[in-house]
């Protein structure tokens, strides 16, 4: 166990209790929830989860700030999905398209890092600002290639579709179709990829990437050279997201621009980073948990509490379900302003060593 | 024309580890480097000196790459290094302790040396190895600390430490990338009395070695007195003197332009420096 963490354990135990039960819940969650809303949450979160720490991989341990990391999700999302759409549902559509997808994403990451990971941060911050913005303008425009706003519905391999049964029985109450499957491939291959990743930052490379976060100068005056780890780092993290996207698409069986490209999902990412705790890993675990289970539930659970306030005064019509919105901005200013160091480095600081 | 009064030290027959030649770098209209040629041998510790602004530091600069020169070679071994980078120069063995300290503030002083053995050991690419798997890295880190009485302090952040030991982590560095060349820059400057001769053994300990090329970047003289085989004195931007430490110190130019006693040759100096300061 602690070698499948590299070592890395939380170091507090309210953190390990919090991890273990999201790892339980979405192991199970597939037979614990039998709604469509909550297998499609728990999707969100697998998806996320490997999006986040990927994402963490640069601005947390390398320091590196991108605004790029959703156009190689949609990167992921359009390359699985106008594969099953063009070369019809099968299995080789559905690596066909991640490998073509993993290829354009590491080349395009490649390209940004060695041309601009050498000027200041603030360059590249916006660089790939501009050129996510560009890749986000060609999928909308080239719409008979990529359906434009509408983006792509498709078919997936029969496997995976809900009609699928792999058994004849159910297994412990719950038939395993197509969509379980499919499920389980996401939370499989989240666990796999989150696991590799806190093996990337605990090893030699990994604590060179803390190193240039820490003072890249020195760094560089022990004899690394910074800008190939950077570029290392950053065609990782693209990969990564690569396979998110194509992973949601999976799940969705739809690519649009609005489920990958849109600058509205880097904003939740980075704060489900800031959420979480920067430069943790787990943070990225707890911090895409909490934000996704938010948007999903605050909204009915603020018609459960103004339906069970429905007496008093103001209070019913300040947390109507109309104004979840503004819940969920004051909740992540609170959380922004009370754990600065994110909820993982809050219990770090609470727990022993 | 650099003022040279007194040849280089002339029994020394060996190839120079590191040669400079003409090197120079210029900042707008300010030459901060001027043509500074000079070659340093194994086993010999060179102490080089000048007064505030004399272009110590940017001379060192220049050779470990911080620093792209205007003009001049860098020479390490007869490679030559001047389109080289910081990093490539570190790895080609020139290590450098600095002035400003300059750590990694968040990691603990353990994980700044270790960081210097695996920089050493050409182990920073692998991805799926574990950092804390590699115990030789970490028991060669706890032994140069150990060295340099840092092992009490092994797992505190290095911002923690008092001044005088993150001056003697800068040098635990250095040491750990095993360098051919070590250029200390004023390694002891705003250490407390009782810290001074731990970092100052330790010189003298490299040097006892005998493979090891040593530059000395320092004020204090009585520090220069005891450790250098030879004195580089830089005088605005200028290479004024080189030569035995006993020679150096009491030539003329030397009292004149570094110690500041208004020397009587200083009328005949051509240099423009030398009027300068013998007009105060």
């Amino acid at each position: 166990m602690i070698s499948l963490l590299s070592g890395d354990r939380p170091r507090s135990a309210v953190l390990s209790v919090i991890l273990l039960a999201i790892l339980v819940v979405l192991a199970a969650a597939p037979f614990a929830f039998p709604g469509a809303q909550a297998l499609n949450t728990a999707a969100k979160i697998c998806v996320f989860v490997i999006l986040v720490a990927s994402y963490d991989l640069l601005i947390g341990y390398a320091g590196i700030v991108s605004f790029a990391h959703t156009m190689f999700y949609g990167i992921g999302g359009y390359g699985v999905g106008l594969a099953l759409y063009g070369w019809g549902a099968t299995w080789v559509s559905v690596f066909g398209g991640l490998a073509l997808a993993l290829g354009l994403g590491i080349v395009l990451a490649l390209a940004i890092g060695l041309f601009s990971l050498r000027v200041r941060a603030i360059f590249f911050a916006m660089i790939t600002l501009a050129v996510a913005s560009a890749f986000a303008i060609l999928a909308s425009q080239l719409s008979g290639f990529t359906g434009g706003e509408d983006g792509r519905s498709f078919r997936v391999p029969p496997e995976l579709r809900p009609a699928f049964k792999l058994f004849e029985e159910p297994v412990l109450g719950l038939d395993i179709t197509g969509k379980v499957l499919t499920y389980y491939i996401l939370f499989a291959t989240a666990l796999a990829l989150f696991l590799l990743a806190l093996r990337v930052v605990n090893s030699p490379f990994g604590s060179v990437l803390k190193a240039i976060r820490e003072n890249d100068f020195r760094t560089e005056a022990l004899g690394y050279r910074t800008v190939v780890f950077r570029t290392k780092v950053n065609c990782l993290a693209a990969a990564m997201a690569v396979v998110a996207g194509g992973l949601n698409a999976l799940w969705l069986r739809y690519t649009g621009p609005d489920t990958t490209l849109s600058f509205a999902i880097m904003l939740d990412i980075l704060l489900m980073v800031v959420i979480g705790g920067m430069g943790t890993l787990y943070g990225a675990v707890i911090g895409a948990t909490l934000f996704i289970v938010a948007q999903n539930y605050l909204q009915k659970l603020m018609a459960v509490g103004a339906a069970a306030t429905e007496g008093i005064p103001l209070v019913p019509h300040l947390i109507h379900p109309d104004r979840w919105l503004l819940w969920l901005g004051i909740l992540f200013v609170a959380s922004v302003y009370f754990f600065p160091t994110g909820i993982v480095g809050r219990f770090r600081k609470a727990g022993p060593h | 024309m650099p003022l040279r009064p007194l040849p280089p030290n002339p029994d020394r027959f060996s190839m120079p580890v590191l040669e400079t030649h003409d090197l120079t770098v210029r900042f707008g209209g300010h030459v901060a480097v001027d043509g500074v040629t000079a070659s340093f041998e194994a086993g010999t510790l060179t102490a080089i000196v000048g007064p505030n602004g004399a272009g110590k530091t940017t001379y060192f600069n220049l050779i470990s790459g911080q620093i792209r020169a205007s003009a001049g070679r860098v020479v390490l071994n007869g490679r030559d290094l001047s389109g080289a980078g910081t990093a490539a120069r570190a790895r080609a063995g020139l290590g450098r302790a600095f002035q400003l300290t300059n750590l990694f503030p968040n990691l603990s002083v353990r994980e700044n040396v270790r960081l210097a053995v695996q920089a050493h050991a050409g182990g920073g690419g692998s991805m799926l190895s574990l950092a804390s798997g590699h115990r030789d890295w970490i028991a060669k880190a706890d032994r140069i600390l150990a060295e340099v009485h840092l092992e009490a302090a092994a797992g505190q952040p290095a911002a923690a430490l008092s001044h005088g030991d993150k001056r003697k982590l800068e040098v635990a560095i250095m040491m750990a990338l095993e360098p051919m060349v070590y250029m200390f820059d004023e390694p002891t400057a705003g250490m407390s009395v009782d810290e001074v001769p731990v970092v100052l053994d330790l010189i003298r300990r490299l040097k006892e070695r005998r493979d090891k090329t040593i530059l000395l970047v320092e004020h204090k003289m009585d520090v220069v007195r005891s450790l250098a085989d030879r004195i580089v004195v830089l005088h605005q931007g200028r290479l004024v003197a080189d030569g035995e430490p006993g020679a150096v110190i009491a030539s003329p130019i030397v009292q004149e332009a570094y110690l500041g006693v208004a020397a009587p040759a200083a009328a005949a100096t051509p240099a423009a420096p030398a009027g300068r300061e013998g007009a105060r």
